[in-house]
């Protein structure tokens, strides 16, 4: 008689450990959007939003469609397809470090053309709190979808790591719809 | 349990020579159930509603707990089978769910009833209005309309329920938190920077009422002692006119009002009249009108304002009353010049 | 299959040197480890927690009391509280939880023992973190001190202005550190809880201690996020010139308090749900019969910790809130002691009926009833606001929170301690010390506590250094003080009953308690990998089901 394998009751451990950890940070990320939503309007001196504020709708874009472009990298690798996976990965990297270069110059432009720091007035500290706080958590994504690459041009990514790169990705999707919240909040209501 | 028994028996004496202690008929200066003013009456009332409603729980769930545990001991000689497993009941859940539903429902809206009587209580127009200004670690009184400052003793006027004439407080702070608590007069309320808070009182029956900050407030938090005084009208209108005066010129001490001038006592302290004008420390214009100094925690004596002036910390450690660094001699005259302050 | 296992001893081989002994715990990631390193951890920070109070009741011995300077005492009582919950009460129930939830569900670790070991050891960093602090800070009174803040920190007192030097910023950093590993342990948990249960185990068949993990998790989630997040807005404060709490240029020290209780309060049912755990496992097995109503449980807990989200305001009655906002948080307050009651009752019906015995672990869940019940009276006195405007902050609030956590918790984690003593250690523990440990406790415990209540009633707040003579409270504080004594001396008898039954107590065999849940069913201790073969189950109490054959209770469930 062969001993049946015990079957795990339940789903996997990957994608139950990356919504808890979604659900943590976005509990972080809420307190900060509260302050943010407090704050506006009281500011008692210093640049106010109107005045400094432009949304910057390409550099969403391209944080947005890096959503789409790793969703279609771990399908092509669930289907065996590397090369699409390679060249959808890539794209997804590319896409997240271009919206990271448009926070920096746009911190650039409001701290040297605008004089808006993080100690300059509320606006300024929950402002950069709440910007530089989702941009963290872009940077170690971008790490992590760094470290990925280097594995697969080492060819080490196989289909099988399909799942894992999923869980992955819903990090990523998580990062992408905070920016939905943030842009929402800073660039919409808040100016 | 018999030891405990036997435990309180032991302490009952000096407890009990404990009750005789302050002259006070209730335990205590400060004891929150004995009311003297509206808002203190209103919680009272509501607290022993609460008291009763809870005391009844407390009762019904204790018995049963003490009958379980002695009526389902282990038998010393059992039979070594398990009794009769029972895995729950419907309708003892839906009991034990629904009555505490209506007790807890009765409570809250007893409660509600006492929170909207106490904050959304109509401001009469001849209410006194005095402004708190919370410092570390003393008390700033001002009356805007009577155009009167002082600190650390509050005076108002005693309230007849039949016409009442309360006291609305204002409270704001210049540094951290603090907390505005006299038992017998009110429940406390926070003094919190950039939040102004507002409370009120309305005293029935003269008399010196005490208290002290309730809200973690920095090193002293422990000695910024509250004394409010309930007076007569007529005593209070006085007390008002009194205050009113510039600060009392003597020319007795003027060595003492020297030193107090020339140190940066004045940068610090006001002293109506004078060129005296700080507001980092309570203003002195009348500081002999004053019963107790460093806000209650010493009597107004030449001898302890000596030992303040000369030594802060031998009251308060690490307030924000700086030694000056005055010899003793230096410190009496300042205090001999302060004396003249009536 | 037999529940009888062999008592397994490791092979005799050649005694491995001490420093391989090390090395073996400090690198383990087994989940039975890691749970004692918590537990151990925990153990020694109570101790020097227990000092730290003591300290405060000797000063508070009489009036106008020169035991310390008011800037020590003040350091004293920031860091007891802060200690006791971060560094006591959070890691031993993480360790209890480490160490059973696997076993219970029939799986051999955690879902991920690698984060399990890093979560302890942030943990642990932290406390190290803190009381580095004596040595570290620099502050107006000279090097080295200890922040005297009070553990919730209130904003402005917390900012730069208020608090020069770094005191202030140990604690905030000890917290953020020990803060991830909490988040990384209730990760772990909840994966655990959710994927790795043993075949049979759907999750109506889990015991109540997984679920009430479960729940537990959830809420470290959901409330330990909010306190991380304050914490970098202050940091942000006192070093990148910030604003968040700044009253000066407009900030809000009110929003420092909301961030804080929305962590706080749920913080108080992670400690408590833990506890319900614990009675909900040994009230049934010492009474011979199973847990009364276990789907109501489940419920009801789950309403607390959904409850427990929306009643962070009543630690702010006094603020100055608008009378609307008030109501809504005395509402939201009464409204958790519905399903807390529901828990008291079922309990209270378990017992009913049943056969009581009255061993160690029975006896500290008994008095955990009756003192939870009180807890939860006076809890209700608090959230009456109008009550809590002349409670508040005073000596009965103290008096309050430590009935909740020494005599609900500490008690029911004495029962727990006692219960798996044997499966941790595979000996018994001396049954007359553990009595002689409860009398003494008791008898201190409500010495202290109860008679605490009175000062706040006659107009004592807290977190002061001394005390007026002629207020009244000089007796009640000297008795206060008293009871101090027989708790230290109760923990002292339980910490060498503990040590002494280690290396001495007879040998306790797999299943000492005839209970009914998995881990009883794998030798004491259980070996490195806990099952020899995945069980598989068809009840909540697998172990009745085989020792009952002709009854088990699949066919009553």
């Amino acid at each position: 008689m062969t001993v049946p394998h015990p079957i795990l009751v339940g789903p996997a451990r990957g994608p139950v450990a990356m919504f808890s950890l979604i659900a943590a940070e976005s509990a972080i990320f809420t307190i900060f959007v509260v302050a943010y939503i407090f704050y506006i309007g009281k500011s008692q001196t210093g640049p106010q939003p109107k005045d400094v504020l432009e949304a910057p709708i390409f550099y969403t874009l391209c944080l947005l469609s890096s959503s789409l472009t790793i969703h279609l990298a771990v399908k092509g690798l669930r289907k065996g397809r590397s090369r699409d996976f390679g060249i959808w990965w890539c794209a997804t990297i590319v896409l997240g470090a271009t919206f990271l270069f448009g926070t920096l110059s746009e911190w650039n432009r409001l701290i040297y053309r605008d004089g808006l720091t993080i100690s300059t007035n509320l606006f300024g500290t929950t402002y950069y709190s709440l910007v530089g706080l989702h941009g963290f958590h872009v940077i170690v994504g971008l790490i992590l979808l760094t470290a990925v690459m280097a594995f697969a041009l080492s060819g080490n990514i196989r289909q099988q790591h399909a799942e894992r790169l999923d869980v992955l990705s819903l990090y990523w999707h998580f990062v992408d719809t905070v920016w939905v919240v943030v842009f929402t909040v800073v660039y919409v209501i808040g100016r | 349990m018999r030891a405990l028994k036997s435990m309180l028996a032991v302490l009952w004496f000096p407890a009990a020579s404990a009750f005789a202690e302050p002259e006070h008929p209730f335990l205590s200066p400060t004891n929150i159930f004995a009311p003297a003013s509206t808002p203190a009456y209103s919680i009272f009332d509501l607290s022993l509603f609460v008291l009763e409603v809870t005391a009844a729980i407390f009762l019904v769930v204790f018995s049963l707990l003490a009958y379980v545990v002695v009526k389902f001991r282990k038998k010393a000689v059992s039979d070594g089978r398990e009794p009769a497993q029972v895995y729950g009941s419907t309708q003892l859940e839906l009991a034990w769910t629904v009555i505490p539903i209506l007790i807890v429902v009765t409570l809250f809206l007893a409660a509600a009833r006492v929170i909207a009587s106490i904050q959304n209580a109509a401001r009469p127009s001849n209410a006194i209005e005095v402004t708190v200004i919370g410092h570390q670690f003393w008390w700033e009184y001002r009356y805007p309309s009577l155009k009167v400052v002082t600190a650390n003793e509050l005076h108002v006027p005693v309230s007849d329920p039949a016409h009442p004439t309360p006291t609305f407080l204002t409270l704001l702070s210049a540094d951290t938190d603090h907390s505005f608590w006299v038992p017998r007069l009110a429940g406390k309320t926070d003094l919190i920077p950039n939040h102004p808070n507002s409370m009120w009182i309305d005293p029935h029956e003269t008399g010196l009422y005490l208290g002290q900050c309730a809200q973690y407030c920095g090193t002293q938090h422990a000695k910024m002692l509250l004394r409010v005084y309930v007076d007569s009208r007529d005593d209070f209108d006085r007390w008002i006119q009194e205050q009113r005066q510039p600060a009392h010129l003597s020319d007795v001490a003027s060595q003492g009002r020297h030193i107090f001038e020339i140190t940066a006592c004045i940068n610090c302290h006001a002293v109506a009249g004078t060129v005296a004008n700080g507001r980092f420390g309570p203003d002195l214009t009348h500081l002999m009108s004053r019963q107790t100094i460093a806000s209650g925690v010493a009597k107004n004596t030449i001898g302890n304002l000596i030992a303040w002036i000369y030594k802060p910390d031998v009251f308060k450690p690490g307030c924000e009353m700086p030694s000056m660094g005055l010899s003793v001699q230096q410190s009496a005259a300042v205090a001999a010049y302060l004396v003249t302050l009536r | 299959m037999s529940t009888e296992s062999i008592a397994w001893r490791a092979p005799q081989a050649a005694a491995r040197p001490l420093v391989d002994k090390l090395h073996e715990w400090v690198t383990t990631v087994d989940h039975k480890r890691l749970g004692i390193l918590y537990i151990t951890y925990a153990l020694f920070f109570l101790i020097i927690g227990g000092i730290e109070a003591t300290v405060l009741r000797i000063q508070l011995i009489r009036p106008h009391n020169h035991f310390v300077p008011p800037q020590v005492f003040n350091r004293m009582f920031t860091m007891h509280g802060t200690t006791m919950i971060f560094f006591v009460a959070m890691p031993v129930l993480f360790g209890f939880a480490n160490y059973l939830v696997p076993l219970m569900i029939g799986a051999r670790d955690m879902a991920f023992p690698r984060l399990n070991a890093f979560s302890f050891w942030m943990t642990a960093f932290g406390g190290l973190l803190l009381y580095f602090s004596l040595l570290g800070a620099n502050g107006l009174y000279g090097a080295g001190n200890a922040p005297d803040v009070g553990w919730f920190a209130y904003a402005p007192l917390t900012s730069l202005a208020f608090s020069p030097g770094h005191s202030t910023d140990y604690w905030t950093l000890s917290l953020l550190v020990s803060g991830f590993g909490s988040i990384g342990t209730a990760i772990n948990i909840i994966a655990t809880i959710l994927c790795m249960r043993c075949p049979g185990m759907t999750l109506e068949k889990m015991p109540l201690l997984a679920w009430l993990n479960l729940v537990m998790a959830g809420l470290v989630i959901l409330a330990v996020s909010p306190l991380t997040a304050a914490q970098i807005m202050l940091l942000i404060d006192r070093y990148l010139g910030g604003h968040f709490f700044d009253t000066q240029a407009g900030g809000s020290a009110v929003m420092w308090m909301h961030f804080f209780w929305v962590f706080g309060h749920p913080e108080v049912y992670v400690l408590v749900i833990p506890a319900f755990a614990f009675a909900s496992e040994i009230i049934p097995v010492f009474s011979r019969k199973a847990i009364f109503g276990y789907p109501v449980m489940v419920a009801a807990t789950i309403c607390i910790g959904f409850i427990g989200m929306s009643v962070w305001a009543h630690h702010m009655f006094t603020v100055g809130m608008s009378s609307s906002a008030n109501t809504f948080f005395v509402l939201s307050t009464m409204a958790i002691a519905v399903p807390t009651g529901i828990k008291i009752f079922n309990w209270l019906a378990t017992m009913w009926g049943g056969q009581i015995d009255f061993k160690t672990p029975m006896l500290f869940c008994v008095a955990f009833l009756f003192q939870f019940l009180i807890a939860g009276l006076t809890g209700i006195m608090l959230g009456s606001a109008p009550f809590d405007w002349q409670l508040g902050n005073s000596y009965f609030v103290v008096a309050h929170f430590h009935y909740v956590i020494v005599g609900g918790i500490l008690f029911t984690l004495f029962g727990a301690f006692y219960y798996w003593f044997p499966k941790m250690s595979g000996r018994m523990y001396n049954e007359k010390l553990g009595r002689l440990h409860f009398w003494l406790f008791i008898i201190g415990f409500h010495l202290t506590f109860d008679f605490m209540h009175i000062p706040g009633i006659l107009g004592m707040p807290r977190r002061i250094y001394t005390y007026e003579p002629g207020r009244g409270w000089d007796v009640w504080n000297l008795i206060v003080t008293i009871g101090v004594v027989f708790q230290a001396a109760g923990v002292l008898v339980f910490i060498g009953n503990l040590l002494w039954s280690y290396f001495r107590g007879e040998l306790a065999g797999s299943d000492p308690w005839d209970a009914w849940t998995l881990e009883w069913s794998t030798s004491s201790p259980p070996p490195a990998y806990n099952f020899g073969s995945i069980p598989t189950v068809r009840s909540r109490r697998p172990l009745w089901d085989l020792k009952h054959p002709d009854d088990p209770d699949w066919k009553y469930e």
